[in-house]
């Protein structure tokens, strides 16, 4: 990994029920991701994906491209707007830069054009 | 504004709590998320690679995490507001991997509460302790709690 690459994008489109499946998975039934009449009463489109599932594809990106989980050291975001089931995610990742075998990485999550996290960096352990 | 007992909350440290990490809890996890490498869900895979059982992926921090963090959450002297709270931010630091039959015990203490014209910010860190001691993960969580 050198300054300026871009490790592979990572794109995923969560289906209409993987809300569900993440709230048992990790125990967040929030009913804004679970329940489309909740979500609408508190002023979302629908019911919305969990941040940290969100998260959890950002951090799969940087493993995938590090080699395994070992890599990811750190990763520290921000969440912007809402992600929607149905609707393709891309996480795209750029290397800033590499030192003492640690790569500092710029990553964003968008959906339909709009970051759904931003300002967000992963560190992995590299080499 | 946060208030006095929001801002005298700073500091403080509620009870750790200990989650056992099970085998089949990393792999829902694992294909909730849409993990495929095999080291978290095929044991023979995880130990063929060295690990004791699979592998659990970083972020499943936030399965043991979880229970740790519900009194702060939930703690009436912050009184958040869960009708306007929103994820704002979000980082963790992880130590070595955790597998199945660990036994991790987070502490959870309050960070900061600050306010910024209508938001409210509460943020909390958790820590991550294995059953040999070493720190696992170490957690900031970043709630903002809009205004009415």
């Amino acid at each position: 990994m050198q300054p300026g690459d871009e490790l592979p994008e990572l794109k995923v489109t969560p289906d209409r029920y993987l809300t569900v499946r993440y709230a048992g998975a990790s125990g967040d039934f929030n009913p804004i991701h679970i329940d489309d009449d909740f979500a609408r009463q508190v002023g979302l489109p629908g019911k919305i994906l969990h941040g940290l599932w969100m998260m959890a594809q950002v951090a799969r990106a940087q493993t995938e491209a590090a080699g395994g989980p070992h890599a990811l050291k750190r990763l520290d975001v921000q969440f912007r707007g809402v992600g929607l089931p149905e609707r393709e995610i891309t996480v795209t990742s750029t290397v800033q830069e590499v030192r003492d075998g640690i790569a500092v990485v710029h990553t964003v999550a968008e959906q339909d054009g709009k970051a759904i996290i931003r300002n967000a960096e992963a560190r992995l352990e590299v080499g | 504004m946060a208030t006095q007992a929001e801002t005298a909350a700073i500091g403080k440290t509620y009870p750790p709590l200990t989650y056992a990490v099970g085998r089949e809890k990393i792999r829902e996890y694992a294909v909730a998320v849409g993990e495929t490498n095999p080291l978290h869900l095929d044991v023979d895979a995880a130990r063929e690679a060295g690990h004791r059982d699979v592998v659990a992926p970083p972020m499943f921090c936030v399965v043991y995490c979880g229970p740790a963090l519900g009194p702060a959450l939930f703690d009436p002297e912050l009184g958040i507001d869960f009708a306007r709270l929103v994820h704002g931010g979000q980082r963790f630091e992880w130590g070595p991997l955790v597998v199945a039959g660990d036994e991790i015990t987070t502490t959870v203490s309050v960070k900061e509460v600050s306010s910024r014209g209508p938001l409210g910010f509460f943020t909390f860190e958790s820590r991550s302790v294995n059953q040999d001691g070493d720190t696992v993960c170490v957690g900031t969580w970043t709630n903002i709690v809009r205004g009415a």
